[in-house]
C-alpha cells in the first residue's frame, strides 16, 4: 500500500518541499524559499515583533493541547537574568501520530530556521530538539543538517553575519510516552526518570534548569518560518479565525489510501476527507469509527461523520464530539469490535503510565486487568459501569493529562459503541447457552 | 553497603566502589565528550541518556561496569543511574540478542494484522513475545506504537524501520538475520 504525502484543498505549505529530491540538504532548501524568514528576522524584525506575527498567525500548538503559540511565547519574561531555552518535542509518540516524523526526515532545515526564529525572539542562545529515541535515524539526519547549517554559518556564532548567536542540540529520548508531556520532556532532558512536575510555575517561566524555556512541537515550530514569510494574518487567512494556517493529519487503518495529509484548517468536511481524498474504507468495507485526534481523544463513530458536516479543526471537531489532538485520525472499519481497540488503547496507557502519581498507576493497571477479565469471557453485566467508576477516579485527579487521555477513550467507546462492550460482559457460559437456543 | 560511589565522586568514609568499571577508546571517548558539550558544565547529567545509547552500542547492555562508569563520568552515584534505566523502555538492564525484533502492537499496526506479524515472528524463531532465543541472538518484543501508523503492521530491528509488513516479508527478513547477512542501517553516532 503506497502512503500519500500532500495538501488537499490548499497549496501545499508544510510539505512543499517533502516531496522535492534531496528535500534535507541545505541547498535545497535553500533555494525552495529555505532561511529566508531567518534573513528577514535578523534583517530588522526585533523579538516583540516576531512574536506578534505568530500571535496575529492564530498558530495553536499541534502537539495535541492546541494552546495558542504566540500567547505562550509572550509568557517568557523579557527581563529575567537566567538563560532562555527553546525546546522542540520530537517525541512524537501519541498512538496514530507520524506527521513530525516526515517533517525531520525530509524537512530537517525547516524545523532548525523554526527554532532559530523561536530562539531570536525569545533571546535564546541554547536550543535542543528532544526526539525519541525510536527515531535514531531522525536524529541522524538532524545532526547532518545541523551541522550542514554550521558550516553555512547559520548556526552557532554570527549567525548570517549578525550578531545573533544561537545553539541547536540534538537530544534523544529513550522510549517513554510520558516524555511528549512538556514537563516531563524537561525532566527527561534533565537526566531523569520522565515524571511530570507541578504547572504552576509553567516552563516559560521556570522550565529547563529552571529557566524560563518554550517547548513546542516540530510542527509548530516549522509552521514559523512560513508565518514571518507571509506575515501572521496571511498565515491565518489560510484557516479559520480561531484555527489558524493548515494542519497535518496522519492517516492510518483502513483506508485505502493512508498518509500525511496537510489540510487548511476548517476544512470541510471530515466526511469527504475520508471517502474522496483518502479514497474510502478499503477492502470494500464500511467505516465503523474514527479517533481524529490520536488516541487521548474521544472515538467517533460513523454515524457522528456521515452526513454531519464535520469541519475539520479545532472548533469543529469538538462540535463533532472529539478533539484535534495531535491530529493521529485512526480509521476502523466494520470488521473492528471497539472493546478490542478500547482494550488495546488502555493497555498501552497503562505500559506508559509513569507511575508517579496514584490514580493514573493503579487506575490503569485496574482498568486492563477488567478488560482481560472480559476478554477471557468471564465479564459482568456491571463491568461497564466499574470501568466508567475507575474512569471517574483517574479522569481529573490524576497528576498529568495521561489519566483524562487513558479514561477519554473507555467513556467515549461505553457511550458510543455500547453493543460492543454488552455482547463481552455476559459470562461466556451464557453466551453459549444463547447462541445455542 | 552497597556500590554507590565511584572514584571520582565524594567517598564517605568506608564507602566500597565497584570492582570494575568499563573503559572506552579515545575516540569513543570524544564522541562522549560531544555530548557533554551540548550541556552547561554543571548540568552534565542531562548527557546520561545520550551516553546510555552508546555504553548499550559498546557493550551491549547497561552492565555493571557500564553502569560505573556513567555514574563516574556524569558524576552521580550509581543509584541515580539505575534510576534512569529502569524508566525507559529502550534501555537493557540485562542482555538482549543482536537482533532485537521489536513490533508495534498499538491501534493502527493492530487492527491492520500487527497479530499475524508477532506470531510468525514467534514461529520462526521458536520463541515467545518477551523472550530471548537459546542462543542469545535473537529477542522478540510487542512494543508500543513507533510512529509508523500509516505504513502499518510494522516492526523496529535494532533502529531500523521495515513497514508494511506481510508474514513473507517477515520470514525473508529474519532469514538473512539468522545467516548473519542482515545489515544494521541505522546506529548510533
Amino acid at each position: 500500500m503506497s502512503m500519500f504525502i500532500g495538501a488537499i484543498g490548499c497549496e501545499p505549505l508544510q510539505l512543499r518541499r517533502v516531496s522535492l529530491e534531496r528535500s534535507e540538504t541545505l541547498d535545497v532548501y535553500r533555494r525552495n524559499g529555505g532561511y529566508e524568514a531567518l534573513k528577514k528576522v535578523l534583517d530588522g524584525m526585533s523579538p516583540g515583533a516576531v512574536i506578534d506575527e505568530v500571535k496575529k498567525s492564530a498558530l495553536r500548538g499541534r502537539g495535541g493541547a492546541g494552546f495558542p503559540t504566540g500567547m505562550k511565547w509572550s509568557f517568557v519574561p523579557k527581563d529575567s537574568p537566567k538563560p532562555k531555552y527553546v525546546v522542540c518535542n520530537a517525541d512524537e509518540s501519541e498512538p496514530g501520530t507520524f506527521k513530525d516524523r516526515y517533517l525531520m526526515e525530509r524537512d530537517p532545515h525547516m524545523l532548525i530556521e523554526g527554532m532559530l526564529i523561536a530562539a531570536y525572539a525569545l533571546g535564546s542562545k541554547a536550543t535542543y530538539i528532544y526526539t525519541r529515541g525510536e527515531y535514531r535515524y531522525l536524529i541522524n539526519i538532524m545532526d547532518a543538517a545541523i551541522a550542514e547549517a554550521r558550516a553555512a554559518g547559520l548556526v552557532g556564532e554570527k549567525i548570517m553575519g549578525t550578531d545573533f548567536a544561537c545553539e541547536v542540540y540534538t537530544h534523544t529520548g529513550a522510549g517513554a510516552y510520558i516524555c511528549g508531556e512538556e514537563t516531563a520532556l524537561l525532566s527527561s532532558l534533565e537526566g531523569l526518570r520522565g515524571h511530570p512536575r507541578m504547572k504552576p510555575p509553567f516552563p516559560a517561566v521556570s522550565g529547563l534548569y529552571a529557566s524560563p524555556t518554550v517547548v513546542n512541537n516540530v510542527e509548530t515550530l516549522t509552521a514559523v518560518p512560513d508565518i514571518i514569510n507571509m506575515g501572521g494574518a496571511a498565515y491565518q487567512q489560510l484557516g479559520t479565525e480561531k484555527s489558524g494556517g493548515t494542519k497535518l493529519w496522519s492517516v492510518s487503518g483502513h483506508v485505502k489510501r493512508p498518509g500525511v495529509y496537510e489540510l487548511p484548517m476548517g476544512y470541510d468536511d471530515m466526511e469527504k476527507f475520508i471517502m474522496e481524498d483518502c479514497q474510502g474504507i478499503a477492502n470494500g468495507r464500511q467505516l465503523k469509527a474514527v479517533i481524529p485526534g490520536g488516541s487521548s481523544v474521544y472515538i467517533m463513530p460513523a454515524a457522528d461523520i456521515i452526513g454531519k458536516d464535520v469541519r475539520m479543526d479545532y472548533e469543529g471537531i469538538v462540535t463533532g464530539g472529539s478533539m484535534v489532538g495531535s491530529g493521529g485520525f485512526m480509521v476502523m472499519d466494520d470488521t473492528v469490535d471497539v472493546f478490542e481497540t478500547t482494550k488495546n488503547l488502555t493497555e498501552f496507557y497503562k505500559h506508559e503510565s509513569c507511575g508517579w502519581c496514584t490514580p493514573c498507576r493503579e487506575g490503569t493497571d485496574w482498568l486492563v486487568k477488567v478488560f482481560k477479565r472480559i476478554a477471557n469471557g468471564e465479564g459482568r453485566p456491571e463491568d461497564a459501569q466499574l470501568l466508567l467508576d475507575i474512569c471517574d477516579n483517574i479522569e481529573g485527579k490524576s497528576f498529568c493529562p495521561l489519566g483524562d487521555a487513558a479514561s477519554w477513550p473507555i467513556q467515549s467507546a461505553i457511550k458510543k459503541f455500547p453493543d460492543d462492550f454488552r455482547k463481552h460482559l455476559t459470562p461466556l457460559v451464557r453466551q453459549v447457552e444463547m447462541t445455542t437456543a | 553497603m552497597s556500590e554507590q560511589f565511584t572514584p571520582n565522586n565524594p567517598l564517605p568514609q568506608g564507602a566500597k566502589v565497584p570492582a570494575e568499571i568499563a573503559r572506552f577508546s579515545p575516540a569513543v571517548e570524544a564522541e562522549i565528550d560531544g555530548h557533554l558539550a551540548k550541556y552547561p558544565a554543571e548540568r552534565r547529567r542531562s548527557a546520561i541518556l545520550p551516553l546510555m545509547f552508546i555504553v548499550q552500542r559498546e557493550r551491549g547492555w547497561l552492565d555493571k561496569p557500564g553502569v560505573a562508569y556513567l555514574a563516574d563520568r556524569l558524576g552521580i552515584r550509581i543509584t541515580d543511574v539505575w534510576e534512569v534505566a529502569t524508566f525507559y523502555s529502550m534501555l537493557y538492564t540485562q542482555p538482549v540478542g543482536k537482533y532485537h525484533i521489536q513490533i508495534c502492537r498499538t491501534l493502527s499496526c493492530k487492527i491492520m494484522g500487527a497479530g499475524e506479524i508477532t506470531e510468525q515472528c514467534a514461529k520462526h524463531l521458536g520463541i515467545k513475545s518477551g523472550e530471548t532465543s537459546a542462543d542469545g541472538r535473537f529477542t522478540l518484543s510487542e512494543v508500543e506504537c513507533l510512529g509508523s501508523c500509516g505504513t502499518a503492521p510494522m516492526l523496529q530491528l535494532g533502529f531500523d524501520y521495515h513497514e508494511n509488513l506481510t508474514p513473507e516479508k517477515v520470514d525473508e527478513l529474519l532469514d538473512r538475520c539468522q545467516r548473519d547477512e542482515y545489515v544494521f542501517t541505522v546506529k548510533v553516532q
